[in-house]
């Protein structure tokens, strides 16, 4: 049985409490590594983080993408949309293809 | 034209075509499993962008409405109402095996029946904005699960397509015409050896015949 939390400012991830989801507020970014690799080597397969702090870790996110679990999946949080969440759909592109073929713009 | 190190031997031409062989028949399956990864992957990327882009607004949507709620209520209303979770959510995963790739399959469960039991306080003393919020996040869930599902498998085939495009490669471009190279060179050396024996065989000839019969001084 795997859990699933949400990671970001308090703000964001609130919401998330009553629908069933694990919060873990933080604001700081080696509290949130710290946090994440705790979650990883403990039966978590989904971690929600908000895309400011993503964008803060984005190397130690990285060195998840190749495990099977967790899938750590950037959202965005009050502070609006930064299409970080997008950018990292055309990563797996240009790592598969060689360039971002699919790209709107 | 670059030519292994080996012996320009019968043996080895034999052992060389035998690696030639099972080289191309390999080349050809990774291409195939390349173009198979390739035609799922371009599927998935595609649903992946759709699924964010509806994630992206849904939670946009719950965020105005929390905003609302926030400024209407204190901190500590809203501390206490969703302090205690009614609902808990876990998740079953198992695996979907796609191209030797183990993508991986969410099953949500909660831990009351009622999926639909998500508002943790009494109505008495919240905003009915934290009501919409709530309820705009509980109807984005499946989304954001079937998003997760998505984005992980993109990233796991992502990876898998690098490794089997490099493979491809390698023995496209460094491996196969390796082999052929230097079964075209044992091949010319040994040609080139039997033509010598023959050759020195011719003379040898030549010279037992002039020793047992004299031609050279009979021309004279």
């Amino acid at each position: 049985m795997y859990k699933v939390a949400v990671i970001g400012d308090k703000d964001s991830i609130y919401g998330f409490a009553s629908i069933g989801v694990e919060i873990h507020p933080c604001d700081d970014t080696v509290e949130a590594v710290r946090d994440i690799r705790n979650m990883a080597d403990n039966g978590y397969g989904v971690i929600y983080i908000t895309e400011q702090l993503a964008s803060q870790i984005e190397a130690e996110l990285d060195t998840f993408r190749e495990r099977p679990q967790p899938a750590i999946i950037p959202i965005p949080g009050v502070q609006g949309n930064t299409g970080l969440g997008m950018r990292n759909v055309s990563k797996s592109v240009e790592q598969a293809v060689g360039s971002d073929i699919l790209s709107d713009a | 034209m670059a030519i292994l190190n080996v012996n320009p031997t019968r043996m080895e031409l034999t052992n060389l075509k035998g690696k030639l062989s099972t080289a191309t028949r390999g080349h050809k399956l990774l291409k195939d499993k390349r173009d198979e990864l390739m035609r799922e992957f371009i599927d998935l990327v595609r649903e992946n962008k759709e699924v964010r882009r509806e994630v992206e607004a849904g939670i946009a949507k719950a965020n105005q409405h929390m905003a609302i709620a926030r400024s209407v209520m204190s901190d500590e209303s809203l501390n206490v109402a969703l302090m205690l979770p009614m609902q808990e959510m876990s998740l079953d995963i198992s695996e979907k095996n796609v191209m030797s790739v183990n993508i991986p399959v969410f099953d949500i469960q909660y831990k009351t029946a009622d999926e639909n039991d998500i508002y943790s306080y009494g109505y008495a003393f919240t905003s009915s904005d934290l009501d919409d919020a709530v309820k705009a996040l509980s109807d984005i869930m499946p989304k954001m699960m079937r998003l997760a599902e998505i984005e992980k498998s993109c990233q796991l085939m992502a990876a898998e397509i690098e490794k089997t495009r490099r493979r491809v490669n390698a023995l496209e471009h460094v491996l196969i015409p390796n082999y052929q190279d230097t079964i075209r060179y044992i091949r010319m050396k040994l040609d080139e050896n039997e033509r010598a024996n023959t050759t020195r065989l011719m003379k040898v000839k030549d010279m037992m015949l002039e020793e047992a019969h004299h031609y050279s001084e009979r021309e004279q």
